[in-house]
């Protein structure tokens, strides 16, 4: 008797935009290799008009996201953790290919990613505390400085750590009531579209997180010059296009997270304290008075 | 905002007044002319508001309606127009307007026959050409006294009555002393109102009280209601604690018919001050443009200088306007405001500063 | 007889103004490289009160390089030495706002109670707060050791020409940076006195440097390779100029910009206060002002008595000389700003608003225009969308509380915003739905040193004042605190 291998069922990849699954309206594919050139899967590749859909879905819920309970969205973001636990093995095998690195070295990111869900899990109830203030002006007036999320924000993944990176951009974006569109790394999306399988199955709202795999050339510059984005962050872009996104965001006064040295870089730059910086540039300063007297 | 709605319809509905807010209703009963506070027709505009006053629960929903005051915004606008700054020939008009406003006071124990007098013939004629004050204001027991004292002058004579400056006692008593003042000549009378039935919310008692001695203010036999002693009402807005409550004290008064509405006695800590001062010409003001009956208001105790005259007086002219820029209207409850007054005025039209030994001491 | 205020002038000899002033660079009062100057009027009088120098690309380089030499010993400076010398200058403020509060009425055109009263105390405590930081940044939130960033490129505007100066100003030097300051084309008078504050202090040369000019002395600045930070305060326009100029580089940038607030008005507001408010939001300092409640949006079922009240205030609203201590209004600082005003106005009627104002004589000399309300405005009309930057108000209704958010958010800026009403738990909801930097609760246009001012949207990012101003101007803190680099900024907010 011979035995016939069985073939393995493959997995058709999908963005992830308002929490479902669409394939891009352009109906374009592209091939994604892992780093030795072998074809893992073809990614959705997405168009400007993806990226529009994109912004929609991720307005529409930033409302109701960012008026959410503090620990509600800290509950969900550790329920993303929760969710990855379970599939450490799919994420470590597709973390292997995506990043070039040992089932070792893919191992200890995907744990760190997982890692970081929580720590920024923890943040969404104490960041108003270590951001905001109570003002002591020198007058009869109550004073106080508080927080809130910038709005809508589109990420430029990085290229090079497509998950524990991409991972890094998103939770410190949404703990504090952003929502945002990313778009994955364009060499390695895989690891981030099986993200969006994750996330939406951990009770996180519908647009929260959009997922779109493409071209950072081709969708970075209608994000940049969208005026209902709020903010860019540019990890995952460097040198012309980097300097292009950041004069297009200047249309309608962008926050930009400028690209930092390491942010593109190989290696296990992404592994290393995330600190509150990113987290923190992702909020506005609401400052409320109100008179005291009887 | 249920809750609001709720309570207006709910004012409506009790009172048949269409709104919580003066303003409201002075569109559906307009009064095209002003009259003051006395004679029968302001009697006939008051009593078209006698829907409001018609129970307790609807005084109360009234006041209550009332708009809220924010204490840091009153006292901001207070502060702002204290920092006008009256010169020369502004300065001069002011100065003797506010002697014409002075309600000479003396309200000691000690006081004699002597000083009323003397108070009498410095307030008729203060010097240096200076016009004479508004009003001699005592005790009722020297109500004669002063009423000799200006006789013929056109300077009238205040009394307070109704248990100056507690109002502790039971309202037939203060009827009486408030008979017995006007008897005796008063022109004015400066009653206080019961400050532990207003704050325990007891309003239609403090109405009806303030009611009742604007009737014991009528002269005997004969006389029209227009040569009745002119209602002042204190409500010592030092002990009522909230702005809120001055101004429905303001508005509880005027309901009732007083001429005039007053700061306080001089005689607690906390006397007149410029924000609740402005908040009760706010209330006049608004009064006026509901009812188109006109009500004075006179700050008391505890203003002394020149400055701090001319800052009430720009508050007057700025809130208020010219119409209410006489004696008629607007008053100070002072005893030694005058000197300064005198002072200053000495000080205008020489140049020198002025010293105390040429000025009266009372 | 009328109670008619005397005129109650304050005298303008207390100041006195040079016939012409050169470019503060380096400790010194120098010549522009090309000669060549300008002009800066009165507002209330046309009067021209001095010539001074414009900067050219040159002196720019020059002042940056000034700048770039104190930077080395200013932020080594221990952090109490810093300190003291910022409370000198606060203290020196404070002795001389007699004289600065008058010249920045004459130059400005704002009524000397406003510049007396708000815009020198405000000065000089700013100085004494931001004073107060410079040996303490260690516990201010940014690590255990911030890093200034270096030389600051600052531009300020011409509404409040010398607060504006200190809140660029006190922020940069407590944290260790050095700074080239522009004020603006029609106001440079109290930024050059500013200069001589400075000299009284002992200020190290290089330290603060000042260059009068126009918009291209400000660009220039701007694109100074050696700046390491710009800030500026203006147009959102001019703003997103610089936005584009510094992209790609290292420079970090914070923008104050325009704004088109509303001023919600509850029915059951303290109505007086709110009229107050209401005024104040919107008159002063001539509406020259970037959180201007420009926009009244009152509840239906009080607008006709919140606008009966409004008009009655607006009649006691004394417009006229600025040094006059009784003006309420004085006068639009320039000719084209007037022009602007006037513009808008008038599109304001030709679209079918209907215009009000009070009857006031308004001098023939001058930039002048009357305190004016426009009723009937809906969200479309120009005059409920542009900023107009003067004294003129847009009034709407609303019906529910929800209607007022979405009216108030309907805009691209988001810097400041209003809310009158006596209910505490609408007032907070209300704040946490309105997408502005900063909100007044019953009351409005209030300021102070401690408190954060910036805008969300296109207002600009970065805020000014309190422990957050501190932010704009301290190296980011890389993972562990570590903000030992300057070279990778992080993107601003």
């Amino acid at each position: 008797m011979s035995t016939v291998d069985r073939l393995s069922v493959l997995k058709t990849y999908k963005l992830f935009v308002g929490g479902k699954f669409p394939r891009s309206e352009s109906g374009r594919v592209y091939e994604v290799t892992d780093a030795k050139g072998a074809w893992l899967a073809n990614a959705p590749l997405s168009s400007r008009k993806d990226a529009r859909d994109a912004v929609v879905a991720a307005r529409k819920v930033f409302g109701p996201w960012s008026g959410a309970t503090a620990y509600n969205r800290g509950q969900i973001l550790y329920r993303v953790a929760e969710m990855l636990e379970g599939r450490r093995e799919q994420f470590a095998a597709e973390v292997a290919a995506a990043d070039g690195v040992s089932a070792k070295k893919a191992a200890a990111r995907v744990d760190a990613a997982i890692d970081r869900w929580v720590w920024y899990a923890g943040w969404s109830d104490k960041v108003a505390q270590v951001a905001g203030a109570a003002n002591p002006v020198a007058g009869p007036y109550f004073n106080l400085s508080t927080p809130e999320p910038t709005g809508v924000v589109a990420v430029l993944a990085p290229t090079d750590s497509a998950f524990l990176g991409l991972v890094s951009v998103i939770a410190p974006a949404i703990v504090t009531g952003n929502t945002v569109v990313v778009v994955a790394s364009e060499r390695a999306p895989l690891p981030a579209l099986s993200l969006g399988e994750v996330l939406a199955t951990s009770d996180l709202p519908g647009g929260v997180v959009n997922i779109l795999s493409g071209r950072a050339a081709e969708l970075g510059p209608p994000l940049a010059a969208h005026q209902d984005v709020n903010a860019i962050d540019l990890a995952g872009v460097a040198g012309e296009l980097a300097v292009e996104l950041e004069r297009a965001a200047a249309d309608n006064l962008k926050r930009v997270l400028r690209p930092q040295p390491g942010d593109t870089a190989k290696g296990d730059h992404w592994l290393a304290d995330p600190g509150t910086e990113r987290m923190l540039s992702l909020l506005e300063t609401k400052t409320v008075w109100h008179p005291m007297g009887v | 905002m249920r809750t609001l709605r709720y309570r207006i319809e709910k004012v409506r509905r009790f009172t048949g007044v269409t709104g919580r807010y003066a303003r409201r209703y002075a569109r559906l009963v307009t009064m095209p002319t002003t009259v003051p506070a006395y004679g029968d027709e302001a009697a006939r505009r008051l009593a078209s508001l006698a829907d409001v006053t018609a129970s307790d629960g609807a005084l109360r929903r009234f006041l209550h309606g009332l708009p809220g005051v924010d204490a840091v915004g009153l006292d901001a606008r207070a502060a702002t127009l204290g920092t006008r700054s009256i010169k020369t020939s502004a300065k001069a008009y002011a100065i003797d307007l506010a002697i014409s406003m002075v309600d000479l006071t003396t309200l000691e124990g000690a006081d004699t026959p002597g000083k009323v007098r003397a108070l009498g013939t410095k307030g008729v004629r203060p010097g240096d050409g200076a016009p004479p004050v508004a009003a001699i204001c005592v005790y009722p027991d020297m109500v004669a006294t002063a009423r000799q004292a200006v006789a013929g002058s056109g300077v009238k004579v205040a009394s307070v009555a109704t248990a100056f400056p507690a109002g502790r006692a039971a309202l037939p008593v203060k009827l009486a002393d408030t008979r017995d003042a006007v008897a005796a000549g008063a022109d004015e009378i400066d009653m206080v109102i019961d400050r532990g039935a207003f704050l325990s919310g007891r309003y239609m008692e403090v109405f009806e009280e303030i009611r009742a001695v604007k009737e014991a203010c009528a002269r005997p036999a004969g006389a029209s209601s227009s040569d009745a002693a002119h209602l002042k009402v204190i409500f010592e807005t030092g002990e009522l604690q909230t702005y809120d409550n001055v101004r429905r004290a303001s508005w509880l008064a005027m309901l009732a018919g007083a001429d005039f509405i007053k700061t306080s006695t001089g005689k607690v800590a906390v006397n007149a001050t410029p924000p609740v001062t402005l908040l009760m010409l706010e209330a006049v003001r608004d009064f006026h443009a509901t009812t188109g009956v006109q009500v004075g208001v006179k700050p008391a105790g505890g203003i002394r200088t020149t400055k701090d005259a001319v800052k009430y007086l720009v508050m007057v002219n700025e809130t208020l306007g010219e119409r209410w820029l006489s004696a008629d209207w607007f008053r100070f409850g002072a005893s030694s405001l005058l000197n300064d007054l005198l002072m200053q005025r000495q000080k205008l039209s020489t140049g020198r500063y002025s010293g105390p030994d040429y000025v009266t001491v009372d | 007889m009328a109670f008619d205020y005397a005129p109650a002038p304050e005298s303008r000899a207390v100041v006195d103004i040079a016939p012409s002033y050169g470019l503060f660079i380096d400790g010194e009062f120098q010549e522009a490289a090309d000669g060549r100057v300008f002009k800066t009027v009165a507002p209330a009088s046309e009067e021209v009160l001095s010539e001074v120098a414009h900067a050219s690309e040159a002196d720019v380089d020059r002042a940056v390089r000034a700048a770039r030499r104190a930077f080395g010993p200013w932020s080594a400076l221990p952090g109490t030495e810093r300190a003291k010398y910022l409370f000198r200058i606060a203290r020196i403020i404070q002795e001389r706002s007699r004289e600065l509060a008058v010249l920045e009425s004459l130059d400005n055109g704002k009524p000397i109670r406003e510049s007396r009263d708000t815009d020198l105390p405000l000065t000089a405590a700013h100085f004494f707060y931001y004073a107060g930081w410079a040996d303490k940044l260690s516990h201010a939130g940014f690590g255990p050791n911030p890093r200034p960033l270096g030389v600051a490129g600052q531009i300020i505007p011409w509404n409040f020409p010398l607060m504006m100066l200190a809140w660029k100003i006190a922020p940069a030097l407590a944290t260790g940076n050095t700074v080239v300051l522009k004020p603006a084309e029609t106001t440079p008078l109290s930024a050059l006195f500013f200069a001589d504050v400075c000299r009284q202090a002992g200020l190290p040369r290089g330290v603060v440097n000042i260059l009068t000019g126009d918009g291209s002395t400000g660009a220039a600045l701007v694109a100074h390779p050696d700046v390491n930070k710009v800030a500026f305060t203006g147009s959102t326009e001019v703003g997103r100029q610089i936005a584009r100029t510094v992209a790609g580089t290292d420079k970090r940038l914070t923008l104050e910009l325009g704004g088109k607030a509303a001023n919600i008005v509850f029915d059951d507001a303290p109505i007086d206060q709110a009229v107050e408010g209401v005024v104040n939001g919107i008159f002063f300092n001539q509406g020259h002002v970037c959180c201007a409640g420009s926009r009244l949006l009152v509840q239906e079922s009080v607008a006709d008595e919140l606008l009966d009240a409004l008009k009655r205030r607006m009649a006691t609203l004394r417009v006229g000389d600025p040094l006059d201590k009784n003006t309420d209004v004085g006068a639009i600082n320039s000719a084209e700003q007037l022009a602007r005003i006037t513009a808008l106005a008038e599109a304001g009627e030709a679209e079918g608003a209907e215009r009000w104002a009070p009857a006031c004589d308004l001098p023939s000399t001058g930039y002048w225009f009357a305190p004016t309300l426009f009723t009937g405005v809906t969200q479309a009309h120009r005059i409920a969308r542009e900023e107009i930057f003067g004294p003129v108000l847009s009034v709407l209704t609303f019906r529910t509380p929800a209607e007022a958010v979405e009216k108030a958010n309907n805009t691209p800026y988001g810097l400041s915003a209003g809310i009158w009403t006596e209910k505490g738990s609408r007032s907070l909801w209300m704040a946490s739905k309105l997408r502005a930097g900063i909100v007044w609760s019953n009351t409005f246009n209030k300021f102070d040193p401690t408190s954060p001012f910036g805008g969300y949207k296109e207002s600009g990012y970065g805020r000014e004042g309190g422990r957050h101003g501190l932010e704009a101007y301290l190296a980011p803190a890389g993972p562990q605190g570590d903000r030992a680099g300057t070279t990778s900024p992080e993107g601003d907010r």
